[in-house]
Order: structure tokens, then C-alpha cells, then sequence
């Protein structure tokens, strides 16, 4: 195809001229004149461009808030894109959430507000009955200078007692709105200006060739880095792929589970759960629910971020990934990806396909991180850890970090300082000794190369703190999901 | 004028753009139509914190797509400065050498906005560098000097309280800035017209500031330029100055091109490139009695005030002027330091310097009780002002309501349980320690600039009956358009429906100040009244001769009686009108009472003081310096409210802004002068989940303004912001725990989880067990 086509509110819209590095957020408000959504920052981070988009998954159509300034117009293809002019009925009366926030003063200067309604709009639509850390979770994306946020959290309660989500229009058009999504579906390859191309594979197999035939492509899944490129770093991203469509795949046997490159942060959130409840709040601090509803799990790796907030974690957790060329596929180790800073392992036209993480065992596993800012701020360190003990005795000990080296990285000899050790305070506190020998951090605005080593160790003592089963609390509350 | 007003007005009044909020429909400036032809520039920034600029070669600029012209210094026709304390040190763009990184040096006018902001980035710049100073305590050795006079407030001997006192203590408290992060950022659009006219369209607090700018600028007269402002998406200080380059940029641009020019930057050159709330280093010696009373106090506050004045005078001023924030010292000299560094120009930010004062005046509180070991609160109620006592600016204190705040609040909080409870808790050990804090604020209302204490209003009757409400300050979310609509309304008796409230121009009201220093409401509040007064006057007197009534018979508003007819407000006007009665009134205030001589220290800055105060609990992780606000009581003074529902926003707003400032918002420069957190990503203001868990305001209802105010209600935008020192000092508590509370925690400000954790290794004496 050589049209884009997606659903704008209620308009179809197709095109013929679309540029790799377009925004969603320019063409709403420069295309569209749809001056509602809002620019506060153009990097996902403060929400005041909160969108909809609603796209067809093997379980029906969803629809998920995301960040317009860092989404791009190509990874819109045969999703419906929802905004805040969409949300005032037929009669002219205000939605339930957004009432809710007239009613409880939740507006001042009202630049973030219509970000905020959209977070609370998916809030409402997808939980009608959240909890207060679940509001707080669904906020996580989009900041307010000016109220508090106590008034937006009050009217995030209110719309929920209203309620009226039958009669929401994205539920009474959802069948029709999925068939019409349905009839767009296909490959797409358009460009501006017959430069700066988009292409838009139908499938993993078509993006396979894509890979081979097309020279230095830029691979742009989720967005959440991507879109920084663009925005803050004016790259130039052509011929960018886009496959945030593709690899949507979980399956679990006894095993192992195999998540999809293109999983998304809250699609895999379920399976975290289940499997990884003590890891459950570490997930949900990664980037705010916007950035989790594009960011995948795969784009994570991909990228080589020295920190990266799941690599640690799947690398304690034994993580395999698969590679994929063309028809041909490898399987390494997570952790053998990682070659230094800026360098990966990944070959021309190779891809990542899969993750794959052993089930748990018995293995006790958690996962830290510290940031300025507990929700939505990048870790300053992370760490995941998957210890085993038996007869008191630690068997195995996986542990790894993130901002501590050019990569993120298992500390070789805090873990050999365990392995073999009893299952008790001492090894762990040799182990916070052991750890300042496996890395030289650097300081840098998140964190002095002094606190960064103090944390590491102490995420050891704190590791040892929550399983020996003291009679005080170890965590804060909030931090204990209290 | 009525003390007391009507059942339904002194009501929780919605904001008036509320549903334009929640549907998006409300206009930011980037959201006005463009005219047709609409050229966009974008600014280039100095990579280089001092340093002469040895090349400047823009033509790869000139010759990239979409570009249409390069400004630089020479091209601006009238002055190249926009400095608004009149010190011409403020240039628009670099000439010949940079002082701090980030300085605009040239723009660039391009078709569109991508253009222009690629273009930009194409510039070849060199530089001879340049010793550079970041901080003030570098710029103090390096022999930087003061960017405006400072400041010496001075009342008794000091240094004979000070040698006397049974103890005496020195320390040191470094005190971090704040980026306002307003969410809209930036933003001007230029419109030319005939002759030497131009329209500006911004996001200013100070429309006439921008007017004389851009005046200025172009080398025209003020009457030649409008600048209209409908609203902003934020403020906070941030756009009293700041916004005066973007829109002479604009300005000039649209003249000389003859098309409407719009400049918006993006998010992190608008953290670049614009100032912030000023650090502070404060250097300071205490004396006191056994007791904890004070005796004597000296101090230097040294300011981080960037390149050039701005406000720094002002707000290094307003340091010294809440330095003792509720506390009385009888022996007192303070001295502000503007220094002036590499780095952007300080600006103005909501509390405009108080907070950088009142947070010493709480470590020395503080300094206090931990060397006696007693609570804080006693050390507190010690030292609070008593009516008659003279502040170290020599204003006696009349208004004095702390103690009742005091009272109340230790009630509704159940402090003293809640306090014994948290020490039980820490007593216990463990990695998880709790803190808790009483801390007040006073702080002085008026602009310390005593000409700025005046306001306009303009109020049109159309011959319908219909109302518009125009006055001289901007609506930043605050709420002030719907406060002054609510007293114009009250004062003319009709429904808050019959008036709209148009942006502000300075077309309809001239010479207006900014819309700061918490002032909003009280003065153009007044102006409103003054206005319907005189309608009033006059509507009065027509109906008494029209109907030969005397007036004490006639009662304007909805209805309309005249002796014993009745008419509905609309007839009244339309025989008003065709009677030729005019129908359009200006008003004025001038804050009375006040004076201030800044050479001598002494005067009558505030008209008066606005109150409040804050429990905080908190819970510290040991092992990381992570914390939780687990509960806050605030209990602020806002006099006799005009609309609770907004006051209340404000507490709220201002409590959680201030607590960001003192926790997690940090500004963080590489050693080459480079602001590293210049974006959301990288600077974390609080969010939803960082909120307090139980949040209780409550507003001082009994309160009423001694002085006459609008309806003897208080200024209500700057104060709360320093309640947030609560959750900052019950932090310190929570790490003082760890040593038994023997030692003062001495936090240094923003507590991030790194200083909580280095504070806890400190007082620990670099131990590690939990």
C-alpha cells in the first residue's frame, strides 16, 4: 500500500505523504488544527499530549493512553486515534470524567488538563473501580504544576461513581469501529517528499525481508527512545521501520516463557505478575502508563541503554534471547548481548525476535531500583537478583545491575561471595562489600559515582532485610504497595 | 464597600475556563490562529559558559530549507536589552562574548517551525574560552562581584547578643534553585501593522513590561505596541521577565519581514535558556539561651544570580526580609550577595526569595532544639512574634494570629501524640524511620517596589445589559479573572453570568504591573470596585432624577428598584443609555500605608502579613534516602476568602510545588556550565503518587485582614509554598534518628534520596548497619 490509513476520531483519514519522523502531536495540531492536545515537553514525559489510540489485538480491539509528541504518525496505521475534542457527546454535555474535573476544581492553568482527562478517560474505561494506587499508577504519566493533584485524584473517583461506560462511544462503535480497522491492515511503504521513508510491514515474516533489503533501517517499535531521536536530537530515522504490531506474542508452558519483542511494557505487566509477583511494583515504575502502553520489552534490549530498566532484571532472571536474520535464528544469552557501551550484538538485518525467561524455580528474585523521583524517572541504579537456596545454603546467585557500567551487567564477584555461602546476614553483608569491586560508576546528574556504589551494596543488605523475616518493615509504604 | 459578601458569592466558584479546560477548547497561545503567511523563529544558543565568540558563521544556517533571514544584535533597530531593572545588561542576543550557556545569540526566521529549529542547529560557533564561575561561593573567590546592590538589614548589636549568648552556633546551609516547569512553555506571536504597530500575543505576567520591551526593541514609542494575553498555562514567576526576549525577538522579525512571526522553543532550551529560582548559599551565627530564645543573629545569604540583575535585587531583598520568617531576633544583622555567576539570569519564582529565607530561619530553629534536644515546636512558640515587636526591617508586627494557627493545628493533627508515636517507632531501630514537623509561615504582602502596588480595571455596561470585565492583572490558572468577576459582580449586585471577563490587553487598561507577589486579586480586585463604585455613582444619580427617587430608595442589581418600581437590570440600562448616562468606568487602587527606604533598612514594606502552618509525617528508607509524605495538616490563613474552593488550590498547588523544590527537583550543571536536568526526563517535579497519602487543608476561617483589602480577605499565591518546609525538616528528623537525634541533620536542600542517604552515612559516622 502506498497510503497510510487510520481512524481520526471520527474521520477516516489516508495518506499519501507521510514522513518516518512525523509526530502524531504536529499533525494533530498543525494538520488538523486539533489544538487540544497539547505540547509541555515533546519527550513522553509530562502527558500534556495524551492520546487515545485504540488498535486490534488477538483479544478485540483496546484502546490504551499514549504520548501523541513522541508517537509517530506512521505507527498509527489501522489504529484509531482518539483525542480530546472526541470526548463531548452528541448533546453537547461534558464526558463523566471530564465533569468530574470541573466539579472538584481539578483544572488551574488547564495546559495539562486535557492530557489529564485522557489518562483518567482510559482509567475509567479500562477500571471501573480503581484503587488509589491504581489512579496513582494511571497518573504516572502526565505531570500538573499548578493543583497538587489532590483535586484530579478526587475527580478520578468521582467519574468512577458516575460511571456511563456502556453508553461511551468507543464502546457502542467498538464492533464497527474493529471491522473498519480491520479492512486497513496491510503493508505500508510512504514517504515525504520521496525521501524520509516510512515503511510498515503486514507481518514478522515481511519484516524479515524488510531488514534485508533495505539498508541501515531504523527499527521503531514502541517509540518511547525513538521518538527522542526525532524530537530532541532532529535525526534523521529514514527508512524507518515500524513494527510496535508485530511480535505480540506471550506463551508460557513449564518451562520457560516467551514474550515477543514487541510486548509491550503493559502487556507484559500480567505476566510479571503472575509469575514475578515480588517484582510486580518494579514494573510499574518503568517510565509513566503511557510510555508503557508503547515502550516494548524488546525496544528495551534493542537499544543498549546502559540502563535500561528490565535488562537487569531479565538477566538475574536467566533471560535467552532470539535473533533473527532473515529465516534464520540464534539463541544467546541476554547477558552476551550487552558488549559495551554503544554495542550490541546484533548483526545487519538481524532483529530481535523473542525473549525467553526460565520459570522461577524456587528461586528467590526481586528487583530494585532508586531514582530522584520514585515513579516515571529513569533508575539511577537498578538491580535484579534470583537467588537459590538449599538447606540454607545459596546455591545459585544471579545478580545484576543497570547504571553502574557502560552496560547493564551481573556483579561477578558479589555473586561469587554468595554462591556457596550460608543463607545468611554475613555473606550478604560480604557481598555489599564484594560489589564495589565489580564496578566503577560514573556521577552524573542521577547520582554521584559515591551513592551509586553505597545503594549497590545496600540493595544486597536490603535483599537479605526482606527474606530473613524480621519483625519490622523494610519498605516504605507506598513502596510496600500499603 | 461591604465587609461581608452575599450568600453566593464568597463561594466555591468554579474557575471560569474550567470546561474550556476539560475539553481542550480553552486558547494557549500556541493554539491561536495563525495568519496566513506565518513565519516561525527559533533561537541559537551559546555551547560556551564565558567565553569570547572568536567565529560566527551562520550561512549554513542561511542556506538550509525554509529559511528566510538570521538575526543577530545588528539587526535589531532599536535597543538590544531587555533588562527590566534598567541596567542594560540584558542583551536580547550575544555581542562578541557569551556569559553563560545557553545565552541566545542569533534567531533564525524560517517558513516553518521545523525549519527553523533545524536550521539553527547548523551554526558554526567558536569561542575563546573564558574563566568561568558557577556557583556562588566560586563567584564570591573569584572576585566576580554583585550583579545589583546588595542589601544590609541591621537592628540592635548583633555582636554583642551574639559574644553574650549562654550558647552560639555557626553552620552553613546550601540551598538549591527551581525551574518553574510551567507545562506551556515559552511563546510569543507578532503581529505587524500599519506604521510602526504591532500586536503581540503571549504568555506574559507583565503585558506592559513586554510593551516597553518591545518598544524598546524596535525603537518606537510604547502606543505603537499591544500585547494581548488571554491566558497562560502556568506562571509561577517564570514568565514575569523571562518572556520579554521571545517577544522582541518576535517583534522585530515581524517588522522587518512585514508577517506575523511566532518563536516557541522547545521544552529544554526553554530550561536553558531562561532563569530559575535562585540558589542560595546561607552563612549564618546564632545565639540563644538555655531556653531556646534567640538572642542575636547574623547572616550572609549569597545568591547564584546568573549573568545579569533581572530580579535579583528584589528577590535577594526579599532573602533578608523573611530571614526570620515568624521568629523575632533581638539583635539582628543580615546581608544579601548577589552574586553574579555563568549562568543564566535568576528570575522571579513564586515566594520571589522568601522561601531561601524562611528555610535558614527553620535550620536555625532547628540548629536550636536539636542542641538542647527538645521538639522543635517548643523552640518554635519560643520565638514567635508578639504584636509590637519590630522586624529586622524595623516593620512592627500588628497581625500576629500564629499562635491560634498553632493551636488549632497541634489539635486537628493530634501532633503531640502523632510526634510521640514517630519517636517510639524510631526508638525501635530499623530501616524504615519516620519524622514529623510543625513548621509556620508569615509572609510580607505588597511588592517591596512600592509603585508597583497599583492596578487598573475597566468595566463596559453594553446598552444590553451585558458586562465586560477587563483589568491589568493575568489569569495563570490562579483564579483571579473569576475572583474579580465574583467582587465586580457582588459590588453591582448582578449574576456572575452577565460578565465576561476578556483577556488582558494593554489596550484597555495601561501601566500595569506584573501579575506577581501574590498581589493579584487585592489590587486589581480593588481597581474592579473602584470602577463599579463609580457606575454605581452614576446609575444611581440618573434614577433619582429620571424618577425623582432619592437615592437611599434605589437598589441597583438584577432587579432594579427605584422607590417602588421594579425593572429588570437590562431595561434599567437601556433607559440609562438612551438617557446618555456613560456606561464605562476605569478604576485605580494604590496600596496604602506602605514605604520603604532601602538604603536605610527600615520602613513599611508589607501591608500586611499572610499566615499559615503545616504538620508533616514522613517515612524514610535508610538504606536508599527514598521517603514517602505519609501525611500533611495544613492550617493557612487566607483572611475572609473571596471563592474557598480556589484559595484552597492554592494551598494545595503551592504546598506540593514547594515540596518538589525541596526534594526531588534538582538543578544539576556539568563542570563546563552545561544545566544537564533541562527537561522533564531529566528534572522531576512531584507527581500524583508523590502527593502527600492524607492531605488535610483547611483554611483559617475565622481570619479577617486587619488591613482594608477586598473584602478583608489575604493574597494567597507565594505563602503556602513555604509550608513545604514541614516535609523537608520532617526528613531531618528522620535521619536525625539515627544518632538519637544528638546531632542537628544539617540537610541541605533539594533532599534527594542521595543527600537523605549521605546525611543518614554521616550521622551514622560512616557506619552501615541497619
Amino acid at each position: 500500500m502506498t497510503e497510510l490509513r487510520f481512524l481520526l476520531n471520527d474521520t477516516e483519514i489516508s495518506l499519501s505523504e507521510v514522513g518516518a519522523s512525523d509526530t502524531l502531536l504536529d499533525f494533530l495540531r498543525i494538520s488538523r488544527r486539533l489544538t487540544g492536545t497539547k505540547e509541555g515537553c515533546a519527550e513522553g514525559d509530562c502527558g500534556a499530549c495524551t492520546v487515545m489510540v485504540g488498535r486490534l489485538t488477538p483479544v478485540g480491539l483496546i484502546y490504551e493512553p499514549v504520548n501523541a509528541c513522541i508517537r509517530f504518525v506512521a505507527s498509527c496505521h489501522a489504529c484509531h486515534v482518539v483525542t480530546i475534542e472526541h470526548l463531548r457527546g452528541q448533546d453537547g454535555k461534558l464526558h463523566p470524567v471530564q465533569q468530574a474535573m470541573v466539579d472538584h476544581h481539578g483544572s488551574q492553568c488547564g495546559f495539562c488538563t486535557p492530557g489529564f482527562v485522557m489518562a483518567l478517560y482510559g482509567l475509567w474505561m479500562t477500571n471501573p473501580d480503581p484503587t488509589m494506587t491504581e489512579v496513582e499508577t494511571a497518573l504516572q504519566g502526565n505531570l500538573c504544576r499548578c493543583t497538587g493533584y489532590e483535586p484530579i485524584v478526587r475527580a478520578a473517583f468521582a467519574a468512577t461513581r458516575a460511571g456511563g461506560q456502556a453508553a461511551d462511544a468507543l464502546n457502542t462503535e467498538r464492533e464497527n469501529v474493529a471491522s473498519r480497522l480491520a479492512g486497513m491492515r496491510g503493508r505500508v511503504d510512504v514517504a515525504r517528499d520521496g525521501r524520509n521513508r516510512a515503511i510498515v510491514p503486514a507481518d514478522v515474516d515481511d519484516l524479515a525481508e524488510v531488514m534485508l533489503a533495505q539498508d541501515k533501517p531504523t527499527l521503531v517499535a514502541g517509540a518511547t527512545d525513538v521518538g527522542l531521536w526525532v524530537t530532541k536530537f532532529l535525526r534523521n530515522i529514514s527508512p524507518a521501520v515500524f513494527i510496535g504490531h508485530l511480535m505480540k506474542d506471550i506463551a508460557v508452558d513449564d518451562q520457560e516463557i516467551r514474550i515477543g519483542a514487541g510486548v509491550t511494557y503493559s502487556e507484559a505487566a500480567p505476566v510479571i505478575a503472575e509469575h514475578f509477583p515480588e517484582v510486580d511494583s518494579y514494573w510499574h515504575r518503568i517510565g509513566g502508563w503511557q510510555v508503557r502502553n508503547m515502550g516494548t520489552v524488546g525496544g528495551n534490549i534493542a537499544n543498549g541503554s546502559p540502563i535500561g530498566e528490565s535488562p537487569p532484571l531479565l538477566i538475574a532472571l536467566g533471560a535467552r534471547i532470539v535473533l533473527r536474520r532473515g529465516a534464520e535464528r540464534r539463541e544467546i544469552p541476554l547477558e552476551s548481548y550487552f558488549i559495551e557501551y554503544g554495542k550490541q550484538d546484533r548483526k545487519p538485518g538481524e532483529f530481535l525476535e523473542t525473549i525467553i525467561i526460565p520459570r522461577r524455580g524456587d528461586a528467590l528474585i526481586a528487583a530494585y531500583k532508586i531514582s530522584k523521583r520514585r515513579d516515571a524517572d529513569i533508575s539511577a541504579v537498578a538491580a535484579g537478583f534470583r537467588i537459590t537456596v538449599a538447606h540454607d545454603i545459596i546455591t545459585r546467585a544471579h545478580v545484576a545491575f543497570g547504571g553502574m557500567a557502560g552496560i547493564p551487567k551481573r556483579a561477578a564477584h558479589a555473586e561469587a561471595a554468595l554462591v556457596g555461602a550460608p543463607f545468611a546476614r554475613q555473606s550478604f553483608e560480604a557481598a555489599a562489600r564484594a560489589v564495589a569491586e565489580d564496578f566503577q560508576p560514573l556521577s552524573d546528574w542521577r547520582a554521584s559515582a559515591e551513592y551509586r556504589r553505597t545503594v549497590a551494596a545496600n540493595f544486597f543488605r536490603r535483599f537479605w532485610l526482606e527474606h530473613a523475616g524480621g519483625a519490622l518493615p523494610v519498605r516504605l509504604p507506598r513502596a510496600a504497595g500499603e | 464597600m461591604k465587609d461581608n459578601l452575599s450568600p453566593g458569592i464568597s463561594d466555591d466558584i468554579r474557575h471560569d475556563s474550567a470546561e474550556k479546560h476539560v475539553t481542550g477548547r480553552a486558547d494557549y497561545t500556541d493554539d491561536l490562529t495563525e495568519p496566513q503567511g506565518t513565519l516561525h523563529a527559533y533561537l541559537g544558543l551559546s555551547k560556551c559558559a564565558h567565553g569570547r565568540i572568536t567565529r560566527l558563521d551562520l550561512d549554513p544556517v542561511r542556506a538550509a530549507p525554509g529559511v528566510i533571514d538570521v538575526l543577530t544584535a545588528a539587526d535589531i533597530p532599536g535597543v538590544n536589552d531587555v533588562s527590566p531593572a534598567g541596567n542594560h545588561d540584558d542583551p536580547i542576543f550575544a555581542e562578541g562574548e557569551v556569559r553563560f550557556w545557553g545565552q541566545p545569540i542569533f534567531a533564525v526566521i524560517a517558513e516553518t517551525r521545523d525549519q527553523a529549529r533545524r536550521a539553527a542547529a547548523l551554526a558554526v560557533v567558536e569561542y575563546d574560552a573564558l574563566p568561568h564561575a558557577l556557583d556562588p561561593i566560586a563567584a564570591r573567590d573569584a572576585g566576580m562581584g554583585y550583579v545589583t546592590d546588595p542589601l544590609k538589614l541591621r537592628r540592635g548589636a548583633p555582636e554583642v547578643a551574639l559574644a553574650t549568648a549562654p550558647h552560639r552556633i555557626t553552620g552553613r546551609m546550601v540551598i538549591g534553585g527551581q525551574d518553574h516547569f510551567y507545562l506551556e512553555g515559552q511563546i510569543a506571536m507578532a503581529v505587524p501593522g500599519e506604521d510602526e504597530d504591532v500586536v503581540i500575543h503571549t504568555s506574559t505576567q507583565h503585558p506592559s513590561e513586554v510593551q516597553h520591551m518591545v518598544a524598546h526593541a524596535l525603537g518606537v514609542a510604547s502606543n505603537a505596541v499591544v500585547v494581548n494575553v488571554r491566558r497562560m498555562g502556568g506562571g509561577f514567576g517564570g514568565k514575569e521577565t523571562q518572556m520579554n526576549l521571545f517577544c522582541c525577538v518576535a517583534a522585530v522579525a515581524a517588522k522587518k519581514w512585514h508577517r506575523a512571526v511566532k518563536l516557541r522553543p522547545d521544552r529544554d532550551d526553554d530550561m536553558t535558556a531562561t532563569g530559575k529560582r535562585h540558589d542560595f548559599v546561607a552563612d549564618y551565627a546564632l545565639g540563644f539561651d538555655r531556653q531556646g530564645r534567640i538572642q542575636g543573629v547574623s547572616g550572609d545569604w549569597y545568591a547564584r544570580c546568573g549573568f545579569s540583575a533581572d530580579l535579583s535585587g528584589p528577590v535577594t531583598d526579599r532573602a533578608l526580609f523573611h530571614a526570620d520568617n515568624a521568629y523575632f531576633y533581638p539583635d539582628v544583622e543580615l546581608r544579601s550577595h548577589p552574586m553574579r555567576t555563568n549562568t543564566v539570569s535568576n528570575t522571579a519564582f513564586r515566594g520571589f526569595g522568601g522561601p531561601q529565607g524562611v528555610i535558614v530561619a527553620e535550620r536555625m530553629i532547628e540548629e536550636i532544639a536539636y542542641a538542647l534536644g527538645k521538639d522543635t515546636l517548643e523552640i518554635r512558640k519560643a520565638n514567635l512574634y508578639q504584636n509590637g515587636q519590630l522586624t529586622p526591617y524595623h516593620q512592627e508586627v500588628e497581625d500576629q494570629i500564629l499562635p491560634r494557627i498553632f493551636d488549632e493545628l497541634e489539635a486537628s493533627s493530634d501532633y503531640h501524640v502523632r510526634r510521640k508515636a514517630v519517636l517510639d517507632w524510631n526508638a525501635r531501630g530499623g530501616v524504615i524511620r519516620k519524622g514529623i514537623a510543625l513548621t509556620p509561615v508569615k509572609f510580607g504582602i505588597s511588592f517591596t517596589a512600592t509603585w508597583y502596588n497599583q492596578a487598573g480595571a475597566l468595566i463596559h455596561i453594553y446598552s444590553d445589559g451585558s458586562i465586560q470585565l477587563n483589568h491589568g492583572g493575568t489569569e495563570m490558572g490562579q483564579g483571579l479573572n473569576i475572583k474579580v468577576a465574583q467582587v465586580t459582580a457582588e459590588a453591582l449586585g448582578v449574576d456572575l453570568s452577565r460578565i465576561k471577563i476578556t483577556k488582558t490587553t494593554t489596550e484597555k487598561v495601561p501601566n500595569t504591573s506584573a501579575t506577581a507577589a501574590s498581589s493579584g486579586s487585592d489590587l486589581n480586585g480593588m481597581a474592579a470596585l473602584d470602577a463599579c463604585d463609580q457606575l454605581l455613582a452614576r446609575l444611581t444619580g440618573f434614577a433619582a432624577s429620571a424618577w425623582n427617587v432619592p437615592a437611599d430608595q434605589i437598589s441597583i442589581g438584577e432587579t432594579v428598584r427605584i422607590g417602588g418600581e421594579t425593572m429588570p437590570f437590562a431595561d434599567f440600562i437601556r433607559a440609562a443609555y438612551l438617557a446618555r448616562v456613560q456606561l464605562s468606568a476605569a478604576g485605580f487602587y494604590k496600596t496604602p500605608k506602605i514605604h520603604w527606604d532601602r538604603a536605610k533598612g527600615t520602613g513599611r514594606p508589607f501591608y500586611y502579613f499572610a499566615y499559615g502552618a503545616a504538620v508533616s509525617e514522613v517515612s524514610v528508607d535508610t538504606l536508599t534516602g527514598e521517603y514517602e509524605v505519609d501525611r500533611v495538616d495544613v492550617l493557612h490563613d487566607v483572611g475572609r476568602s473571596i471563592n474557598p474552593a480556589i484559595d484552597k488550590g492554592q494551598v494545595e498547588g503551592g504546598f506540593v510545588q514547594g515540596v518538589g523544590w525541596l526534594t526531588s527537583e534538582e538543578l544539576w550543571w556539568n563542570d563546563k556550565g552545561e544545566l544537564k536536568t533541562h527537561a522533564p526526563s531529566t528534572y522531576k517535579i512531584p507527581l500524583a503518587g508523590d502527593r502527600p497519602r492524607i492531605f488535610n487543608v483547611a483554611l483559617a476561617d475565622w481570619s479577617v485582614n486587619r488591613e482594608k483589602t477586598v473584602k478583608r480577605s489575604k493574597a494567597v499565591g507565594e505563602p503556602p509554598f513555604m509550608l513545604a518546609i514541614s516535609v523537608f525538616e520532617a526528613i531531618g528528623m528522620a535521619v536525625a534518628s539515627v544518632a538519637h537525634y544528638r546531632e542537628c541533620p544539617r540537610l541541605d536542600a533539594p533532599a534527594t534520596p542521595e543527600r537523605v542517604l549521605m546525611a543518614v552515612e554521616r550521622l551514622r559516622g560512616g557506619g552501615t548497619a541497619a
